[in-house]
């Protein structure tokens, strides 16, 4: 390593020759986000936003503005992620027989590798985490997180992630694997190249940030709930949440691990997964997926809880089956652990092994289809509005359970080892993971997003979105289980039998209506922004809604609540409505809050200086980039001044402007 | 409103469903595939029954209690009902007790490893039969399908009489693979260092599909193979135009396993005996050592520490320094 020249020790392998100046599409895509970019960035200025952005948001350790920034997050990589969806779309309806589409196996295979990643990693999880961060202090009468400088750290960790894998698409290229990297193909035999290396510090920077967020999150549930609510007085939701951090603080450590490995045996040539001198590749598959099963629950659960707060709020109805929803949560954390060898039943464990983990997974369907039945009757005798939230709460039962019934099939060893990797597996997870978590989300934004900004979102484009949503979705996965029965596989870049075709179209014609339907969602933001006046909401409540976090102003003051509330009910804030609960007026006293810091947005700044150097092999950077975050992170730990008391006047004058708002317009 | 929206998502589900039954998963032609379809179709059907009744329901409740039917029972506080609680466990329940017992025995009957006890239904293996073996590799980007018994080997087409039981034993060059007809049987992963086994049986003559169904770098999409069905005489006929072709000497090999895309079929008249077992374990090239041979050395160098001198002096050191 030390006989290197310099230069070779400051830039590794990067060379101009990793820019992809001879790939049109690429180079095109560089420069509209550059000159896109550049005109943010130059907005920002000429309005001078960088110091507000910075003390406002960027070291912020509020719990809703790192939950809302969480969301952007997502979002915006929500529209990357899409846009691979799309070319895969249009290559696959395009590439038959002679005409190879437009995308060439070395970039196809990179763009569904990224896909897969992103959409998992950067757009459900980020919004999963978003929305909890935001929700769940909140819901249980918190001022914020146990740890709030370490929620802001994982945020931009996260970030950090993100952005290591968005510089993938100009320098270098990302991992030509598939979204797990299994070996002996991510190996370095195989991938010598840097996209893999993309893949493994993406992952293992922004998977810091959702393990701490996830040691975060359960700590104040358990810690931090409001005085008389006890376990079976949470808010489904909350429970959810508990429940997805057990799952995140158990599982992500086993995918830190498992990369560990990989890295190892890419860097310094140890032999954990080789073929040769008694590595072997199925520990890497089992390990994977002993994180990843646990990890769709992780997303599917609070999705779980979000079509729980609100159907009850729009039948205008207590939740039915309470306890059976906790029981049922907590059934599927468990067993979430028992299953992950159905992911490669074809592996060839024997006939026993194999039946075992596909009845275990079959026995979550029960708990589930429970969930199922609960959310029925709580529509059952009720008085039903179809807000915006509600019809994405209807679209998700629908669509579910057909997705929940494939996943069974699947379920099936030998019917698993007619359908494995076929299309008819992709339509399945695309079935629950949209008809699931993302249709959950977008209830989830619609329902909280006048807590979070004081107004409503607009509800006719809202309406357009869903529409186009749940008919887009269909026309571009049903084609897929046709597919898949026809024995086509996942992953292909190119066909030869022409009768395929037409269903190709179909997705990409549903792909189509999907994009049509994120279109209207941001024309829907933008409405809604523009409309603010008209839809702002006075009263803290727009919905008429049941939990705590309704108690508060839209959106809440810094401190949540001037008194911590104390709680009688699960529906606790239905409760005290019922019972003519008056607001405190006086008496406020002064209350202790954390300090902001630039630590965290720092800390990962350094940590992706530090991925970036890892991947290109520039050892001087590398090393000089790990002994700064040590320095900067054992500095922080000498900051003292990390608390303020907001002042009872303040206090006193934030709680006076609501009851002035409210007596106004109550 | 319901009634057109269910209208909309039945057609679909209706044109879907006809277009699914003429697929080669549901009109397959090898027995182990036709009981996987069965068993595919015997589980959407338990599973209907609650599925259809769920998806009715959410519609008609949906429908029936919207806020602007002033004429529907309205219970606000109504969420508790033992008699429902234990029917929405129980129901679930009952369907997964019948879909797991399907489950075991299927499992266990249509293991892959498991030799087949019957040609198709009502035909058992007849007695003395012995099934066809064929050692599949899985190349970057091609198949190599070699025939102990015949002595030949051919890449991207593989045959077999109809109606004789059929044992592959798969393994894989470089990654994984996954090795898949889909008209045939259900598919099994082809591993390098490992091999696989896949028990099937064509019932039917004809030309069709294989191919691999897990991702394995560039040349993935065009890593396809034809699986031929044949008579016993054109079986025959088939091995002996491979007896045309050259040898799959192990120099041949080390060529062939370079990466290539969109290979030819090609047929090879007599093959290395120890090629497979070679490939197997990782020693095709010269001076490679193989790795059950080095495995089994370490599992005799742990049973028995050689004697040297120097091993000697080292285990006598714990005796002078017992700590």
């Amino acid at each position: 390593m030390f006989d290197q020249p310099l230069s070779k020790l400051i830039f590794g392998r990067l060379t101009w020759d990793a820019i992809p100046f001879h790939e049109p599409i690429l180079l095109w895509t560089f420069v509209a986000v550059a000159l896109g970019g550049a005109a943010l960035l130059g907005a920002l200025t000429w309005f001078r936003l960088w110091g507000y952005l910075w003390r406002e948001w960027f070291t912020s350790i509020d719990h809703k503005k790192i939950g809302i920034m969480y969301m952007v997050l997502g979002m915006v990589m929500l529209l990357r992620g899409f846009s691979d969806a799309i070319m895969m779309r249009i290559q696959q309806a395009l590439s038959f027989g002679d005409s190879t589409g437009f995308l060439p196996p070395h970039h196809y295979d990179q763009i569904f590798t990224a896909h897969g990643v992103i959409m998992i990693f950067f757009v459900a999880m980020p919004m999963v985490t978003g929305l909890m961060n935001f929700v769940v202090p909140l819901q249980i009468g918190a001022r914020d997180v146990s740890f709030p400088f370490l929620n802001n750290f994982s945020f931009w960790m996260t970030t950090a992630g993100a952005v290591l894998i968005m510089m993938s698409l100009f320098v270098g290229e990302f991992a030509r694997t598939g979204w797990l990297a299994y070996p002996p193909l991510s190996g370095i035999a195989q991938s010598p190249d840097v996209g893999v290396d993309y893949y493994i510090w993406g992952l293992q920077i922004a998977g810091v940030g959702t393990l701490l967020s996830g040691v975060n999150l359960i700590t104040t549930i358990i810690k931090m709930r409001a005085p008389g609510m006890n376990l079976m007085k949470m808010p489904i939701f909350t429970w959810t949440s508990l429940c997805t951090n057990v799952l995140i603080v158990a599982a992500f450590p086993v995918l830190t691990a498992v990369l560990v490995l990989l890295s190892l045996d890419r860097y310094i040539d140890t032999n954990f997964f080789t073929t040769t001198l008694g590595g072997n590749a199925m520990m890497y598959v089992n390990l994977i997926w002993i994180w990843g099963h646990p990890e769709v629950y992780i997303l599917i659960l609070p999705a779980f809880g979000i079509f729980s707060e609100v159907v009850s709020t729009f039948s205008r109805k207590k939740l039915f089956g309470y306890a059976s929803m906790v029981y049922a949560t907590v059934v599927i954390t468990v067993l979430a652990y028992l299953v992950w060898l159905h992911h490669f039943f074809t592996m060839g464990s024997g006939a026993s092994v194999n039946s075992f983990f596909g009845i275990t997974t079959m026995i979550i369907s029960i708990p589930t289809g429970a969930k199922i039945f609960n959310w029925l009757f709580t529509m059952y005798r009720g008085r039903i509005e179809f807000e915006v939230p509600m019809l994405w709460t209807i679209g998700f039962m629908i669509t579910f359970v057909i997705g929940g019934m494939t996943g069974v099939m699947l379920a099936i060893p030998p019917a698993d080892f007619a359908l494995h990797n076929s299309l008819f597996l992709v339509a399945h997870f695309h079935n629950v993971i949209i008809g699931g978590v993302l249709f959950g989300l977008f209830a989830g934004i619609n329902f909280w997003f006048p807590k979070a900004f004081g107004f409503r979102l607009d509800p006719f484009w809202g309406k357009v979105s869903f529409w186009l949503w749940l008919v887009g979705f269909y026309f571009a996965f049903m084609p897929l289980y046709v597919l898949g029965l026809m024995g086509v596989t996942r992953r292909m870049s190119h066909f030869d039998d022409p009768s395929l075709q037409i269903w190709f179209e179909i997705a990409a014609f549903g792909a189509f209506l999907i994009a049509l339907g994120i279109a209207a969602m941001l024309i829907q933001f933008y409405v809604s922004f523009r409309n603010r006046e008209a839809l702002r909401d006075h009263t803290g409540d727009p919905w008429g809604a049941r939990t705590l976090e309704w108690s508060t102003s839209s959106p809440p003051p810094a401190y949540n609540f001037a008194f911590t509330p104390v709680v009688h009910d699960n529906d606790a804030w239905w409760q005290m409505k019922s019972h003519n609960y008056q607001r405190p007026t006086d008496g406020f006293i002064p209350i202790h809050m954390p300090k902001n810091t630039g630590a965290g947005i720092i800390l990962a700044g350094i940590c992706t200086v530090f991925g970036f150097a890892m991947i290109w092999h520039m050892w001087l950077v590398a090393a000089v980039s790990f002994a700064t975050l040590l320095v900067v992170a054992i500095g922080h730990t000498f900051n003292y001044k990390r608390d303020f008391h907001i002042p009872a006047d303040e206090v006193t004058q934030v709680e006076t402007t609501r009851t002035e708002l409210l007596a106004n317009h109550v | 409103m319901p009634i057109k929206v269910l209208r909309g998502l039945l057609l679909p589900v209706v044109a879907l469903l006809l277009s699914g039954c003429s697929t080669v998963l549901m009109s397959p032609s090898g027995d182990v595939a036709v009981q996987q379809r069965d068993l595919i179709i015997t589980s959407v059907l338990l599973m209907l029954v609650i599925i259809v009744p769920v998806i009715l329901l959410t519609l008609l409740f949906a429908w029936r209690y919207r806020a602007s039917n002033k004429k529907a029972t309205y219970e606000p506080d109504w969420d508790h009902s033992t008699m429902l609680e234990l029917l929405i466990w129980s129901a679930p329940l009952l369907i997964i007790i019948a879909l797991g017992a399907v489950t075991w025995v299927s499992t266990h009957k249509l293991d892959p490893y498991r030799p087949l006890d019957r040609i198709s239904a009502g035909r058992p293996v007849p007695a003395g039969i012995k099934p066809l073996i064929v050692d599949v590799v899985a190349l970057d980007w091609k198949w190599l399908f070699i025939y102990p018994e015949q002595g030949i080997a051919t890449i991207n087409e593989v045959a077999a009489p109809v109606d004789r039981p059929i044992e592959f034993r798969i393994t894989a060059s470089t990654v994984m693979n996954s090795f898949f007809v889909p008209a045939l049987a259900g598919q099994i992963y082809a591993m390098p260092g490992m091999q696989t086994t896949l028990q099937a049986v064509i019932n039917k003559p004809g030309d069709f599909e294989g191919f691999s169904a897990n991702y394995s770098g560039a040349g993935f999409s065009h890593m396809r193979f034809t699986f031929r069905g044949l008579s016993n005489a054109d079986f025959d006929q088939w091995v002996a135009k491979a007896k045309a072709g050259d040898e799959l000497s192990r120099n041949a090999y080390l060529q062939l396993a370079k990466p290539s895309e969109n290979n030819p079929v090609h047929r090879y008249a007599s093959v290395d005996p120890g090629l497979f077992k070679a490939i197997l374990n990782e020693c095709v090239e010269p001076g490679s050592i193989c790795m059950d041979e080095m495995t089994m050395s370490d599992a005799q160098r742990a049973a028995h520490p050689p004697a040297q001198e120097e091993d000697a002096d080292m285990s006598a050191m714990p005796m002078a320094h017992p700590h």
